[in-house]
């Protein structure tokens, strides 16, 4: 990455918060902890739609159902993954921005993003119409074979930052 | 703990230490270990979403429309499934550094919380097994219910943070 940011990354790891998350020996694990718990719950509450979609498991209940009832719950663990995740970007700007493995995992969620947004933009549109069959159309197992393998990197890449930082 | 425990633990971290494949993992092992981590979480991923489903349904707030136990038919099994791997891949992280966990005290507060986290959830189980309209949908979700639920949840955080906690004790 380049370093037109650094002065940014610089004056946002000096903030009051993210020093405190940096010096204090406790902050950062219990932000990690909720961080992972988050996140496992992200990945396992997306799979329990993906293999839906791909007509592996849940067969009897109706997509928009299961979608319905499971991703109100991703949303929040998501956005609780976002705000804790930020917090521990914040505390080292710098070393996370410049990892290799931190631009992978973003690049992997932009991606994730891209495909669920395709997803619900054609095929997840009459979802209604075809729903309720136990093996949805091709389209559908795509996009959900693609949201499982980008999920299982995400975790991947997320693990090896805490190996590879500086 | 007793004393004679501690020093045995010792012994054994020691021995596990020498062994060829802690000591390959020593060596070798700068991917062996995020991997086996990675592995590691995602199972993890499985047991807790399915635990939460379950635990979500027993407090009446996910799937009111289906019975408990057609959820816990889907569910409870991927509770259970992922526990080989996870003890597989938790084996390996302990035979690469014996001493970072099983003298770590949070290590062995997880390992006290995984006993009682598969004793509820067994319990949960033979209830269901006995009383299959136990937290029916046409019931509103009784005290015990809830606090079994809450119970049965909290756990499996707590494995979690545990898990996380090891890292930095």
């Amino acid at each position: 990455m380049s370093e037109a940011l650094d002065p940014l990354l610089r004056w946002l790891q000096a903030m009051s918060v993210p020093t405190a998350i940096r010096e204090n020996d406790n902050l950062f694990p219990w932000i990690e902890s909720v961080h992972v718990l988050a996140i496992v719950i992200v990945v396992g509450s997306i799979s329990i739609v993906d293999l839906r979609l791909l007509g592996v498991a849940s067969r009897d209940r109706p997509v928009g159902r299961l979608m319905r009832d499971v991703l109100p719950l991703t949303w929040s663990a998501f956005a609780l993954a976002a705000l804790t995740g930020g917090l521990l970007f914040s505390s080292k700007a710098m070393d996370y921005a410049h990892n290799f493995y931190f631009q992978g995992k973003m690049a992997l969620l932009a991606l994730a993003a891209l495909n669920m947004a395709m997803f619900h933009a054609f095929t997840g549109r009459a979802v209604e119409r075809w729903g309720a069959m136990a093996q949805p159309p091709r389209a559908a197992k795509a996009a959900a074979a693609v949201s499982l393998l980008l999920w299982v990197c995400v975790v991947g890449f997320g693990r090896w930052i805490g190996f590879s930082l500086k | 703990m007793p004393h004679s425990i501690a020093r045995w633990l010792y012994e054994l971290c020691v021995w596990l230490d020498q062994t060829p494949l802690s000591q390959w993992i020593q060596t070798h092992g700068g991917s062996v270990i995020p991997t086996v981590q990675t592995i590691h979480i995602l199972s993890i991923a499985v047991v807790m979403s399915s635990a939460l489903m379950i635990g979500l349904r027993l407090l009446g707030a996910f799937g009111r429309d289906q019975s408990l136990d057609r959820v816990a038919a889907r569910f409870l099994p991927l509770v259970w499934w992922p526990l080989p791997v996870l003890l597989t891949t938790g084996a390996i992280m302990i035979i690469g550094e014996p001493a970072r966990s099983l003298r770590n005290p949070v290590f062995q507060l997880k390992m006290a919380l995984l006993i009682v986290a598969v004793t509820v959830t067994l319990m949960l189980r033979s209830q269901l097994h006995h009383d299959p309209a136990f937290g029916d949908q046409s019931r509103a979700p009784k005290g015990t219910t809830r606090l079994t639920a809450v119970v049965f949840l909290l756990l499996w955080v707590g494995i979690i943070f545990c898990g996380r906690w090891i890292a930095y004790v």
